[in-house]
């Protein structure tokens, strides 16, 4: 649990904020996937602490990335946060998605992040960390119009970006399942983070052509420790703690197929 | 440092601050945050005879200063955890105590017979007042008959501390008290959740998967401290108070009604150390009033 202080809040549509934290002392380690528990106010509709994804880490500057939809009341309160404002973090918490284990196969293997909404908010984080292991990740990012397409700028930096929209302001128009790019090439590994009917789409689409497919899940949270055993999803393995054993799954491990 | 030892008969508890059952797992999920040792007790999970998944997601949701859940006990039933979770536990140098819950007189029985035979388990929680699941859980708890009739079958079968864990939805709360203290309970806790609901006005239904879920933390408390009041005034046995206790001014208030310990449970989602600060909280209000022991303030209302 740490007293994080707000470098910036970036405002990134009516819809979005990127919020930038930084510590006194070097930030913990953080892999891809893993999310933060923040304490929003102690306020009466908002006290319980909110997760939220770790969209990057800049180790040069010790910064933590914040990628928040206003959504409700928490989130609003955390747009409104100004520089220099403290936010209580407990992090980092959860498992990340699958890396390659060596460098090699980092060069070899070829990955697709699809994101939808703020959804893309962790593979930001995971592109880049794949980047610097040496390899060009395809990022397929979906949204409803263009101005909720986020950080478009920042994935472009780390492989190549494929977008697409619901009423075709940019990108292409449809689904993120639509893409032509799903058409034209195969990957080794599908990971994908959005809203759940856009994660299952992307599941199928995964089975159908024989592809390992792994879904960050935003089951509600009380705890994020695996303690309350609130945020269980139903696997084969029975009910199990998306805080805890997740938030990543392998689908075939979940009952969505 | 004043003294902040309490007794719950036999047991001895270094101080009177424990964790609430299924709000800090086995312990072991906030070993990063607190030394579990400095507890005076934690409350694992619920345990049943047989495994239990629970039920459907969703299972929580917040409201006004509190929040709804319908976890339904999801546990991997007693013989799991004297085998796989026991070993792991065993070693927290502080009292371990086990919620026991059933939907049958012999499913209790058995669970605790079971966890009578663990070393380090000095006690147990009997849980007769769990209102999200369908039979059995609250059902014990909400009559005198039902209730005295669990702790007959448990104190049969189980010889050390036997704490038995009151459902606040009932009429009269001292009364039931009462009844298990007839049968042989050593110490009462309450309250569990107080029954509750909400509602997702845009899709017209519960938002919770079962309909219903127990109300816990802050928004509890008033009740929860009145029902405390009325059980220590209506008993001999100690009295553990619980129910949206997030500060050390909020265990204070219970052991001034009369809790001669308290439990944690909602807030140690807000803050995974509030327990430790508690502690120290209730040990510097002693100290700058010139107590000698946390026991000059146990029901000093009364
Ligand atoms: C592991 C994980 C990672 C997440 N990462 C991010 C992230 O990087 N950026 C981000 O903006 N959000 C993220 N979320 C979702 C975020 O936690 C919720 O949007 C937030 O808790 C809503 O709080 P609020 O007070 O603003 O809204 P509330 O008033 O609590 O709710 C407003 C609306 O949001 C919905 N909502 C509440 N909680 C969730 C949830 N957990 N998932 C989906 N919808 C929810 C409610 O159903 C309600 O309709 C993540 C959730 C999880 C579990
Ligand atoms: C997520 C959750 C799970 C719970 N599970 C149990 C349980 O298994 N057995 C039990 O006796 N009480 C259970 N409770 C009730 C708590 O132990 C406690 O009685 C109640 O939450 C009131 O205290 P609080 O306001 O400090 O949380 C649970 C409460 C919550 C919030
Ligand atoms: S949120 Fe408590 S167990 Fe996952």
């Amino acid at each position: 649990m740490l007293d994080l202080q707000v470098v910036s809040v970036d405002t990134l549509s009516d819809k979005y904020v990127l919020i930038k934290l930084t510590y006194g002392h070097p930030l913990p380690s953080m892999v891809p996937g893993q999310f933060v528990e923040v304490l929003i106010d102690n306020g009466a509709q908002t006290f319980l602490r909110r997760p939220i994804s770790i969209n990057n880490v800049d180790i040069e500057k010790n910064q933590l990335w914040l990628l928040v939809a206003m959504v409700g009341d928490g989130t609003r309160h955390l747009a409104r946060l100004k520089a220099g404002d403290s936010l209580n973090c407990v992090l980092p918490l959860g498992n990340g998605f699958t890396f390659p284990d060596t460098v090699m196969q980092a060069a070899e293997r070829r990955f697709l992040l699809v994101g939808g909404g703020v959804g893309v908010a962790p593979l930001l984080y995971f592109g880049k960390e794949l980047h610097d292991m040496g390899c060009v990740p395809s990022f397929l990012l979906g949204a409803r119009t263009a101005k909720d397409l986020l950080l478009v700028r920042e994935f472009m930096r780390y492989g190549n970006v494929y977008l697409t929209t619901e009423d075709g302001s940019g990108g292409e128009k449809g689904f993120v399942t639509d893409h032509s790019i799903l058409k034209s090439e195969r990957f080794d590994q599908i990971s994908t983070c959005g809203p759940l009917p856009m994660m299952k789409a992307v599941a199928r689409y995964a089975a159908k052509v024989n592809t390992y497919c792994e879904a960050s899940l935003e089951n509600m949270m009380a705890c994020g420790l695996g303690a309350c055993l609130c945020c269980v999803e139903k696997t084969k393995m029975g009910n199990v703690c998306v805080c805890k054993e997740g938030p990543v799954f392998d689908v075939n491990k979940l009952l969505w197929l | 440092m004043a003294r902040l030892n309490v007794n719950i008969q036999n047991l001895e508890l270094k101080n009177p601050v424990m964790t609430a059952s299924g709000t800090f797992g086995y312990g072991l999920e906030f070993a990063d945050f607190i030394h579990l040792e400095d507890l005076g007790g934690i409350i694992v999970k619920g345990t049943t005879l047989h495994p239990r998944e629970g039920n459907d997601y969703p299972r929580m949701v917040e409201t006004a200063s509190g929040m709804l859940n319908c976890v339904g006990l999801q546990n991997k039933g007693v013989d799991y955890f004297c085998k796989h979770i026991y070993p792991e536990i065993k070693s927290i140098d502080t009292n371990m105590i086990v919620n026991v819950s059933g939907s049958t007189l012999e499913d209790y029985a058995e669970c605790a017979a079971r966890i009578n035979e663990l070393d380090k388990i000095p006690a147990i929680e009997l849980n007769i007042s769990c209102p999200n699941v369908r039979q059995g859980g609250m059902a014990f708890g909400v009559t005198c008959e039902g209730a005295a009739s669990v702790v007959k079958a448990v104190r049969a079968k189980y010889n050390k501390t036997l704490i038995v864990k009151l459902s606040p939805n009932v009429t009269n709360i001292a009364d039931i008290a009462c009844a298990v203290e007839a049968e042989g309970a050593d110490s009462v806790s309450l309250i569990n959740t107080l029954m509750g609901m909400a509602i997702d006005i845009e899709k017209r239904k519960p938002i919770l998967s079962i309909g219903t879920g127990g109300l816990s933390g802050p928004a509890v408390k008033p009740v929860a401290l009145r029902m405390v009041w009325q059980v220590a005034k209506a008993v001999k046995i100690p009295v553990v108070g619980l129910g949206g206790i997030c500060t050390a001014q909020d265990a204070i208030e219970f052991l001034m009604a009369g809790a001669t310990a308290i439990e944690i449970g909602t807030a140690n989602f807000l803050d995974p150390a509030v327990t430790i600060k508690v502690r120290d909280g209730i040990n510097d209000w002693l100290d700058r009033h010139g107590c000698q022991s946390v026991q000059e303030i146990i029901g000093a209302i009364s």
